[in-house]
C-alpha cells in the first residue's frame, strides 16, 4: 500500500510543477482539484479503516476536491479573465526554481530527525515541495486568483505533513480547520470579485495606493 | 456557562441576519455585549474547572484577555450603534454579523486548551474580520482588505505547520501525538528538541505576523488606516490580544521545555525592540492619523513582545499592559473615528483644531495620545514602568535604554501629528458634515478613558490578583 502512497505523491509533485509551468487559470484550477483529491484519499492508504479517517476522506474531497475549486472558477468566471500575464518570474524560471526546490527537499527530509517508521516515506519531501511550490506561486504571479491557487497550494503542503499525524488532530479540529479554509477561499473569491469591479482588472500590482510616503 | 459565551454571540448573529432594518438591526450589538459582559464578570469570579478531557478551560492568562476583549467590545457595542445611525446610506448586516462572529470566536480563543482549537478559532477572526476592513467598500479599503487577508492567511497557515511540528516532536518522543496544552507541558522536557525548535520558530512566524511583530507588520497600517474606527478598535485591542495569548500559549510549552525557552524569550526581545523600531521611525511626519495609530499598535505590540522576553517581574507589566494598550487603543481608534466622520478626512493638511470643532471627540484623542505614550496617571504609565524597571532590575540594561529611547522618540514623533490636530484654530473652507458629538458616540471612549484612569490610580485587588496568577502560570513566583 506504501508503494502506492509513493506514487500518489509523486503525482503531487508532478502537479506542483503543471502548475508552476501553466498560464490558463482553470488548468490550475483543475490540477489544485486534482491535487486536493489525492490528499483526500491518501489518509486511507497508510492508517487503518475508522470512522475518523472516512470523516477525513469525504471532508476533504468535498472541500479541497469540489467546493474550493468550483468558488475559484466562479471567482474566474466572473472577473473575466483565462490567462495569468507577465508574471514577475517567467514560466520557465519558475519551472526550474520549482524543480530545484523539489530537488532540495529531498535532500533536506533526508536529514530529518524523523521517526523510523517515516524515514522511507515520501510524505515529508512532498510535503516540503508544495509548501515551497505555494509560496512560489504566491510571490511571482500578479493576478489575485493565482495568488489565491498559491495559497491553496501551500495549505496542501501543510496537509501532507499532517497526515503522519491525523491522531493529534480530533475530528472536531480538522472539521473547524477545513471549514476555516472554506470560508477564508469564499471571503478571497468575493473580495476577487470587488477588486475586479473596482480597478476593472485582478492585477494585484495594481494595489499600490497605499504605502509611506 | 463556558459555552454560553460562545453560543451567546452567535445568536446575535443569527438575529442580525434575520432583521430586516437597517435602523434596528445595531441594536442587538448591545444587548449581547451587555450579556456578554455580565457573564464574564460572573466567570471571572467562578471559573469552572478544566473540562472533561482538558479542552476547555479559563484559566488566569484566558481571563485577562477575555476581561479585555468583553470589556472593549461591549463599548464598541454601544458606539457602533451611534456611528450607524450616521452610515444609513450603507448596509450594516455584514457588519454586525462580522462584529458578533468575531466575539464568538475570540471568546473560544481565551478558553481553548487544545492548540488546535486555538488554531481553528484564531483563524476564524481573521476570517470575520475581513469584510468589517471592507465596510467603506472604496479602492482603498479593498486593497488593505487584500493584504490583510493574504498575509493573515498565510501567516496562520505557517503556524498550522508549527503546530504539526509540535505534535510531531511528541510523536517522535513517545508515539503519541497531542496537542492538549496540559500534556504537553508535562512532557516537554522530554520532547526531540529538534522538532521543539523548528515549531517554536513557525508558531512565532505565523502568530507574530498575525499579531503584526515587525517585521511581519506590513498589512497593519493599511488595514487600520481603512478600516472604520470600531472595527480598528477591536483589532488592536482584541484580535492582537488573541495572537498574543496564542504567543504566550507556545512560551508556556518553551517553558516547560527548559532548554527552548532562551531562544524564544531572545526572539520576542528582538522582534519586540524591532517593532518598537519601525514604529519610530514611521510614526514621525505620520499625515495620516489612523495609520499613525497602526504604527502606535505595532509600538505595542513590540512592548508587550518585549515585556515576554524578559520574563520575571516584566511578565505582571507585560499582562497588565495587554489590557490596558487594548482599552486605550479603543479611547484613540473610537474618537479618531468620530474625527474623520466631522472632517470626511484623515490627514493632518484638513484636520485642525479638533478642540474647538469638536471639543469631545478632539480632548478624548488628546487625553488618548498622552495615555498611550506612557504618561501618569493613566494605567499605560505603570505597566510600561513595570517592564522597564524589570529589564534593568535584571541586568539588561541594554534593553532598558533602548526601550526608553524609543518611547521618547515615539512620543516626540507621536505629538507633532497629534498636536496640530487637536490644537490651532479648524480650517474655514471645509465642507460641512452631519456628524455632531453625541451622547452615544462620544459617551463610550470616555467610559472607556475612566477605566484606564481608574486602573492608573487605584487598580482593583481583584485585578492584580488575577495579574498575579497569570505572571505565576508563566513561572514567576509568587
Amino acid at each position: 500500500m506504501n508503494s502506492f502512497a509513493d506514487q500518489l505523491l509523486v503525482l503531487v509533485m508532478l502537479i506542483n510543477l503543471v502548475m508552476l509551468g501553466t498560464s490558463r487559470l482553470n488548468f490550475s484550477i483543475r490540477a489544485v482539484a486534482v491535487q486536493g483529491v489525492i490528499l483526500g484519499i491518501l489518509p486511507g492508504l497508510i492508517h487503518p479503516f475508522s470512522g475518523h479517517l472516512a470523516g477525513i476522506t469525504i471532508g476533504i474531497i468535498l472541500a479541497k476536491g469540489v467546493v474550493i475549486p468550483y468558488l475559484i472558477s466562479d471567482a474566474v468566471h466572473k472577473a473575466h479573465i483565462k490567462r495569468e500575464v507577465e508574471p514577475y518570474i517567467g514560466y520557465v524560471p519558475t519551472l526550474l526554481l520549482g524543480a530545484v526546490f523539489t530537488a532540495i527537499s529531498f535532500a533536506f527530509a533526508e536529514k530529518l530527525p524523523l521517526a523510523p517508521e517515516h524515514k522511507d516515506l515520501l510524505f515529508v519531501p512532498a510535503s516540503i515541495a508544495t509548501l515551497l511550490t505555494g509560496f512560489l506561486l504566491l510571490t511571482t504571479r500578479r493576478k489575485a486568483i493565482s495568488q489565491v491557487i498559491g495559497y491553496l497550494v501551500m495549505e496542501n503542503g501543510i496537509f501532507i505533513f499532517g497526515m503522519l499525524l491525523t491522531e493529534a488532530m480530533p475530528v472536531m479540529v480538522e472539521a473547524g480547520a477545513l471549514l476555516d479554509l472554506l470560508v477564508g477561499i469564499f471571503v478571497m473569491g468575493i473580495v476577487i470579485n470587488h477588486i475586479s469591479r473596482e480597478f476593472s482588472s485582478i492585477d494585484t500590482s495594481r494595489l499600490r495606493t497605499l504605502k509611506e510616503e | 456557562m463556558l459555552y454560553a459565551l460562545v453560543l451567546l454571540p452567535l445568536v446575535g448573529a443569527l438575529f442580525a441576519l434575520i432583521i430586516p432594518d437597517n435602523r434596528l438591526r445595531p441594536l442587538i450589538l448591545p444587548v449581547i455585549a451587555t450579556i456578554h459582559i455580565v457573564l464574564t464578570s460572573f466567570l471571572l469570579g467562578h471559573a469552572p474547572p478544566p473540562s472533561h478531557g482538558g479542552w476547555i478551560w479559563l484559566d488566569p492568562l484566558g481571563k485577562v484577555v477575555l476581561l479585555c476583549i468583553s470589556l472593549l467590545f461591549a463599548v464598541c457595542a454601544f458606539y457602533a450603534v451611534g456611528y450607524l445611525s450616521y452610515r444609513q446610506e450603507r448596509p450594516n448586516r455584514v457588519l454586525c454579523m462580522g462584529l458578533l462572529v468575531c466575539l464568538s470566536a475570540m471568546g473560544m480563543v481565551t478558553m481553548a486548551q487544545h492548540l488546535g482549537l486555538l488554531w481553528v478559532a484564531l483563524e476564524t477572526t481573521t476570517v470575520s474580520m475581513a469584510p468589517l476592513i471592507y465596510f467603506n467598500q472604496n479602492a482603498r479599503s479593498i486593497e488593505a482588505t487584500w493584504k490583510y487577508l493574504l498575509i493573515c492567511s498565510v501567516g496562520i497557515g505557517l503556524a498550522l505547520l508549527g503546530l504539526l511540528f509540535l505534535a510531531y516532536s511528541t510523536y517522535v518522543a513517545h508515539h503519541e501525538a497531542t496537542l492538549l496544552l496540559g500534556p504537553l507541558m508535562v512532557s516537554a522536557r522530554g520532547l526531540n528538541p529538534a522538532w521543539l525548535h523548528a515549531a517554536a520558530i513557525f508558531l512565532l512566524v505565523g502568530y507574530g505576523s498575525k499579531m503584526g511583530l515587525a517585521p511581519l507588520h506590513t498589512w497593519k497600517p493599511d488595514a487600520y488606516g481603512e478600516a472604520p474606527g470600531l472595527v480598528g478598535a477591536l483589532l488592536a485591542g482584541g484580535l492582537v490580544n488573541c495572537a498574543f495569548l496564542s504567543i504566550i500559549r507556545v512560551y508556556q510549552i518553551c517553558l516547560a521545555s527548559g532548554t527552548e525557552i532562551r531562544f524564544f524569550q531572545q526572539a520576542m526581545l528582538g522582534m519586540g525592540l524591532l517593532s518598537m523600531a519601525f514604529a519610530a521611525v514611521f510614526m514621525a511626519r505620520q499625515a495620516d492619523f489612523k495609520r499613525m495609530l497602526a504604527y502606535s499598535s505595532v509600538e505595542h505590540v513590540g512592548i508587550l513582545a518585549i515585556g515576554l522576553g524578559l520574563g520575571k517581574g516584566a511578565l505582571y507589566g507585560a499582562l497588565f499592559h495587554l489590557l490596558n494598550n487594548g482599552l486605550t487603543k479603543g479611547v484613540l481608534f473610537l474618537s479618531s473615528g468620530n474625527i474623520h466622520r466631522s472632517y470626511s478626512n484623515k490627514t493632518t493638511d484638513v484636520v485642525k483644531g479638533a478642540l474647538t470643532r469638536l471639543p469631545w471627540s478632539g480632548g478624548l484623542f488628546l487625553a488618548g495620545f498622552i495615555a498611550i505614550t506612557g504618561s501618569p496617571p493613566f494605567s499605560p504609565f505603570i505597566s510600561e514602568y513595570t517592564i522597564v524597571s524589570s529589564a534593568f532590575i535584571d541586568g539588561r540594561p541594554l534593553v532598558g535604554w533602548l526601550f526608553l529611547i524609543f518611547l521618547v522618540i515615539i512620543f516626540i514623533g507621536m505629538a507633532l501629528t497629534v498636536l496640530p490636530m487637536v490644537m490651532g484654530a479648524p480650517p474655514v473652507n471645509i465642507e460641512p458634515t452631519g456628524y455632531r458629538d453625541r451622547l452615544l458616540t462620544v459617551g463610550p471612549p470616555l467610559f472607556m478613558l475612566t477605566i484606564i484612569l481608574v486602573l492608573g490610580l487605584w487598580p482593583p485587588a481583584f485585578l492584580v490578583t488575577l495579574l498575579k496568577d497569570g505572571a505565576a502560570m508563566l513561572g514567576v513566583k509568587p
